[in-house]
C-alpha cells in the first residue's frame, strides 16, 4: 500500500509568468488509496492538480508518475500514462451524446476494444445507460459529474484525478459521488481529490494534506484530520495572521 | 417569377455551402475566421486548372465523359487539386497561423489571413495574370425539366458531387474517432486535451478538409462560371454569412446557411437585378447577428 | 528644383491624408481593439457625402447641394461616425471575429452602392467637379499643393493631438482596460459596449474625414479608389507603425506610403503600360508578407505601445487553439 504511484515535489505553478499559484508543494500518493487536498479558496488546490494534468505551465519541480517524470507532459499524453483528470465545470461536451461523450474518450484504447469497455461502462453506470442519447448538456448535475468521471475510466487510468467532484451538486448527488469514489478505489484505481467538502472527502479518504497559500502545510491520516485543530486553523485561513499565534502549526506542517 | 432561380440558387448555394464548411470548422475548432479561405478556393481552381493543363499535354485531347463538359482528366485534377490545397492551408498554418496562435491573440490570427489573403491572391494575379479563364468553353446545352426550368448536364453532376461531399463529411463528422475528436474540440479545448486528444492532428485535418472542400467549391465555380484570382474572395461574405446563419461550428448548418444565401441571391438577381447580388449576404448577416447571432444550429459560447 | 518641392507636397498631402484614416485605426484598433477590415467603406462613405454636399447641382445625380466645403466635411464625418456606430452596435455584444465580418461586408456593400446607385453615387464613373480648397491656386501648382499640404497637416496634427488627449484621458483608460480583456468587455454589459461603440465611431468619422479630405484634394472620386486594397494598405501602415501610438500610426503611413509609392514609380518605369498591372502584384505579395512577419516578429511594430502579451510556457508543444472561448 506504501508504494507511491503519484509524487509531486516542490512544485511552482501558475498561469502567468512570475506568478505562481502553487508555491513549492509537495504531495505523494500511494497505489491504491485515496488522497483528499483540502484548503481555503485560492490555496491553489485545483492549479496544483490542473498542474499535474498538463493544463497549468509549471516553473519548478517535478511531477512523477509511476517512476517516471511528467512534469510538463503535454495534457493530453496524461491518459496514455494512465492519469485520468476530471475537471470540476465544463467537464463534458454538451452538444454531444453521453455515448459520443464516452466514445470520444476511447479514442487511446484499439478500436475494437471500445464496444465492449462502454458496455462495462454502462453496466457499472445504468444510469448513463437509459440516456445514451441525451444531449450531455441536458444532464443533471449529479449525472454529469458521473459522466464525466465514467469517461475518465473508460481508459483504465492507474489514478484518477478529481477537481471537487461534488461542487454544485445536491446533498444527495453528494453523497453518491462519494459513494462512487469509494466503489472506484475497491476497483482497483487509485484516487487524488480535491475538495471544499472536507467533512465527506475526509470520511472516505486515506490520508489528506492541506494546502494554504500554494504549499501544503499539513498532512495526515483522513480519519483524524477532521478533528485536528491545526486543520481547524489553517483551514479556516480567514482569521487574521496574528490571531493564529495560539496553535503551533510550524510543527504541524509537512517536511 | 420563374422558377429557374431555384436551379441557380442550389448551385450557388452548393459552392458557398462547401466554401462554409471550411469557413466555420476553422472557426469553431481554431477560434479564428479565416480570411485567407476564399483565397484556398481560388488556390485550389488554379491547381486544378494546371494539373489539367498538363495532363492533356502528355495524353493530348481526352473526349468528354457523355454529355458532360469535362472528361476524366479533371477528375484526376481534382483530386490532385484538393490535395494540393489541402497541404497549402497546412503550410500556411504551419508558417503563420499556429506561430501566431501561441501568441495567445485570436484576433492577430485573423488579420495575418488578411495580409496572407492579399498576397495569395496577388500572386495568383502574377502567375496567372488577371484575366478570366475557364476549364471549358464549350456551350452545354440545358435540358428542361418542366416549369420553364432547366439544368445542364454539369450542373447536374456538381449538385451531386457536392450532396456526396456535403454527407461524407458529415459522416465523418459523426461516425469517425477523428469527427468526435473535432467536435470535442470544438466545444471545449481544455477538456479535449484532458481526454486525450491531440489537439496538432486534429488542427491538420480540419485544415485539410477545409482545404479540399475549398478547392471543390472553386472548381464548381470554374466550371459554371469563370476562373479569375478574385473568384474567391468574391466569395468571402457569403461564406461567412453561411457559416454564421447556420451556426458556427455546425456542418450541416453551413451548407443549409449556403443554400439559403444561394437561394436568395438567385432570387435578388431575378427580381432587383445582379449588380445587387453581394448585397443579399450582408443583409442576412445582419439580420442573424440582430436576431439570433448563434445561427440556426449554434449554441452559446461559454 | 521647384518641381520636387512640388512632388514633395504632392507625396506628403497624400501621406498624411493616410495618417488620418490609420489615427482613426489607431483608435479603434490600437487603442480599443476593435478590428475593422472594412475600413475602405468608411473612408468612401465620407468621400462621397462630403461630394455630394459640396459639388454644384447635376440633373444626373441626386444631391449637388453647393454647401461650403467645411459642411461637407463635418457631414462625411456625421455619417461616417452614424455608419460606424450602427456597425458597432450590431456586433459589439458579440466577438470579435463578428465585427470583423461585418465591416468587411460594410465594405463591399459601400462599394456596391458606389458602382451600382448611378443616382447617388455616379456608378463607375464616380463624382467630378469636387470643388477644391485653394482651387483658385490651381494655375501655380506649387502653391495649390503647398496650401493643401498645410490644409492637410493642420487637420491632421488636430486628429493627432486631440487623439493623443484623448488616449490619456479617462474615456481612453477605460477602453484601453477593455481592450485587454474582451470577455469583460463583454460581460460588462451595456457600459462597457457603449464605451467600444463610442470610440468605433469616432474612429469611423475620423476615416470619414480623411476620405472628405482626399476627395477634395483630388477633384473626383470613383468606387475604384475604395478596394479592399486601401484597407489593406492602412492595416501594413499602423502594424509597421506600431499600433497604439499615434505617432507610430502618422509615421508608419508616411514610411510604408513612401515605399508604395516608389515601388510603384520604379514599376512604372520599369514596365510598359499592359504589363504595369502584373507587376504591381508582387508590390502587394511583399506588403503582405511584410505584414505577416511583422505581426510574427514585431508584433508592436516600430512605436507600438502595446505590450507583447507574455507567452505563458506551455508545458507542451502542442498548437493548443488558446482563445477566450476555451
Amino acid at each position: 500500500m506504501s508504494e507511491p504511484v503519484l509524487a509531486v515535489r516542490d512544485l511552482e505553478a501558475g498561469y502567468e509568468p512570475g506568478v505562481p499559484i502553487v508555491r513549492g508543494a509537495s504531495i505523494t500518493v500511494n497505489k491504491g488509496e485515496i488522497v483528499v487536498v483540502l484548503g481555503p479558496n485560492g490555496a491553489g488546490k485545483s492549479s496544483l492538480i490542473k498542474a499535474v494534468a498538463g493544463l497549468v505551465p509549471i516553473s519548478r519541480g517535478a511531477v512523477l508518475f509511476d517512476g517516471k517524470d511528467i512534469t510538463a507532459a503535454p495534457a493530453h499524453t496524461m491518459v496514455h500514462r494512465g492519469l485520468a483528470f476530471v475537471p470540476q465545470t465544463e467537464n463534458v461536451f454538451p452538444l454531444m451524446s453521453v455515448e459520443d461523450n464516452l466514445k470520444v474518450a476511447c479514442g487511446i484504447l484499439k478500436s475494437r476494444e471500445s464496444p465492449a469497455r462502454i458496455a462495462e461502462i454502462y453496466a457499472t453506470f445504468p444510469d448513463l445507460e437509459r440516456q445514451r442519447k441525451t444531449a450531455a448538456g441536458n444532464l443533471s448535475g449529479g449525472q454529469r459529474q458521473m459522466l464525466a468521471v465514467a469517461r475518465a475510466l473508460i481508459v483504465h487510468p492507474k489514478v484518477l484525478v478529481l477537481d471537487e467532484p461534488s461542487a454544485g451538486l445536491s446533498p444527495k448527488f453528494v453523497a453518491m459521488v462519494f459513494e462512487m469514489l469509494s466503489a472506484i478505489r475497491k476497483s482497483g484505481v487509485t484516487i487524488l481529490l480535491v475538495e471544499q467538502n472536507a467533512k465527506a472527502a475526509l470520511a472516505i479518504g486515506d490520508r489528506a494534506y492541506v494546502l494554504v497559500e500554494g504549499k501544503e502545510r499539513h498532512e495526515g491520516v483522513a480519519a483524524e484530520l477532521w478533528n485536528d485543530p491545526v486543520v481547524a486553523e489553517l483551514y479556516l485561513g480567514q482569521r487574521p495572521k496574528s490571531a493564529g499565534k495560539a496553535v503551533p502549526f510550524g510543527k504541524g506542517s509537512a517536511a | 417569377m420563374n422558377l429557374q432561380f431555384v436551379v441557380d440558387g442550389l448551385l450557388t448555394g452548393s459552392m458557398i455551402g462547401l466554401g462554409a464548411i471550411g469557413v466555420t470548422l476553422t472557426y469553431s475548432i481554431l477560434r479564428f475566421s479565416n480570411f485567407a479561405h476564399g483565397d484556398f478556393m481560388a488556390w485550389g481552381t488554379y491547381a486544378t486548372l494546371a494539373v489539367v493543363g498538363a495532363i492533356s499535354a502528355m495524353f493530348g485531347k481526352v473526349s468528354p465523359i457523355g454529355s458532360l463538359s469535362f472528361g476524366w482528366p479533371l477528375i484526376v485534377a481534382l483530386v490532385v487539386g484538393m490535395a494540393f490545397t489541402g497541404l497549402l492551408a497546412l503550410l500556411l498554418d504551419m508558417v503563420l497561423f499556429a506561430r501566431l496562435r501561441r501568441q495567445g491573440q485570436a484576433i492577430i490570427v485573423v488579420m495575418a489571413s488578411f495580409g496572407a489573403s492579399m498576397a495569395l491572391r496577388s500572386l495568383l494575379e502574377f502567375i496567372f495574370t488577371s484575366r478570366p479563364t475557364y476549364f471549358s468553353r464549350a456551350i452545354q446545352i440545358a435540358m428542361p425539366l418542366g416549369f420553364g426550368v432547366r439544368i445542364t448536364p454539369d450542373q447536374i453532376a456538381l449538385l451531386l458531387l457536392a450532396a456526396v461531399l456535403v454527407v461524407s463529411v458529415h459522416l465523418i463528422m459523426t461516425r469517425t474517432q477523428t469527427g468526435r475528436a473535432m467536435q470535442a474540440l470544438s466545444q471545449n479545448a481544455a477538456l479535449a486535451r484532458v481526454i486525450g486528444i491531440d489537439v496538432a492532428k486534429v488542427v491538420r485535418v480540419t485544415w485539410i478538409i477545409g482545404g479540399a472542400l475549398a478547392c471543390v467549391a472553386g472548381v464548381m465555380i470554374g466550371i459554371l462560371i469563370q476562373i479569375r484570382p478574385f473568384m474567391g474572395f468574391d466569395m468571402l461574405l457569403p461564406m461567412f454569412a453561411a457559416a454564421i446563419l447556420g451556426g458556427i461550428g455546425s456542418v450541416p448548418g453551413a451548407v443549409l446557411g449556403g443554400l439559403i444565401i444561394g437561394l436568395a441571391e438567385a432570387s435578388a438577381v431575378q427580381l432587383i437585378g445582379a449588380e445587387w447580388r453581394a448585397a443579399v449576404s450582408f443583409i442576412i448577416l445582419m439580420v442573424v447577428l440582430f436576431v439570433r447571432p448563434i445561427g440556426l444550429f449554434g449554441f452559446r459560447e461559454r | 528644383m521647384i518641381d520636387l518641392v512640388g512632388y514633395g507636397a504632392f507625396f506628403l498631402t497624400t501621406a498624411l491624408i493616410f495618417s488620418l484614416i490609420t489615427l482613426g485605426l489607431n483608435l479603434q484598433w490600437g487603442l480599443t481593439g476593435l478590428f475593422n477590415v472594412g475600413l475602405a467603406g468608411f473612408v468612401a462613405i465620407g468621400a462621397y457625402t462630403s461630394a455630394l454636399l459640396t459639388t454644384p447641382d447635376d440633373p444626373a445625380r441626386l444631391g449637388g447641394l453647393d454647401l461650403p466645403i467645411l459642411i461637407g466635411w463635418l457631414g462625411a464625418m456625421v455619417v461616417g461616425g452614424l455608419a460606424a456606430a450602427l456597425t458597432g452596435i450590431a456586433t459589439l455584444r458579440l466577438r470579435s471575429d463578428y465585427l470583423a465580418i461585418t465591416t468587411f461586408g460594410v465594405a463591399v456593400v459601400v462599394q456596391l452602392v458606389a458602382l451600382n446607385a448611378q443616382k447617388l453615387t455616379g456608378g463607375p464613373f464616380g463624382i467630378g467637379f469636387i470643388p477644391r480648397p485653394f482651387g483658385g491656386l490651381a494655375e501655380t501648382p506649387l502653391l495649390f499643393n503647398l496650401s493643401n499640404l498645410a490644409i492637410v497637416s493642420a487637420v491632421t496634427l488636430a486628429a493627432y493631438l486631440a487623439l493623443e488627449h484623448l488616449s490619456r484621458s479617462p474615456w481612453g483608460r477605460v477602453l484601453k482596460a477593455l481592450r485587454e480583456d474582451e470577455r469583460a468587455a463583454i460581460s460588462l454589459g451595456k457600459s462597457a459596449r457603449f464605451y467600444r461603440v463610442q470610440a468605433f465611431a469616432v474612429g469611423g468619422a475620423i476615416m470619414a474625414l480623411a476620405g472628405a479630405l482626399q476627395a477634395h484634394f483630388i477633384g473626383f472620386i470613383a468606387p475604384d479608389n475604395y478596394l479592399p486594397m486601401l484597407t489593406f494598405q492602412v492595416w501594413v501602415m499602423l502594424i509597421v507603425g506600431g499600433s497604439g501610438s499615434n505617432t507610430g500610426a502618422v509615421a508608419g503611413s508616411v514610411l510604408v506610403w513612401a515605399i508604395w509609392a516608389g515601388s510603384g514609380a520604379l514599376t512604372s518605369v520599369l514596365f510598359s503600360p499592359e504589363q504595369q498591372a502584373r507587376a504591381a502584384a508582387p508590390q502587394i505579395v511583399a506588403i503582405g508578407v511584410m505584414l505577416c512577419v511583422i505581426l510574427l516578429v514585431r508584433p508592436s511594430g516600430l512605436f507600438g505601445d502595446r505590450p507583447r502579451r507574455v507567452r505563458t510556457t506551455r508545458p507542451s508543444g502542442t498548437t493548443a487553439p488558446e482563445s477566450s472561448g476555451s
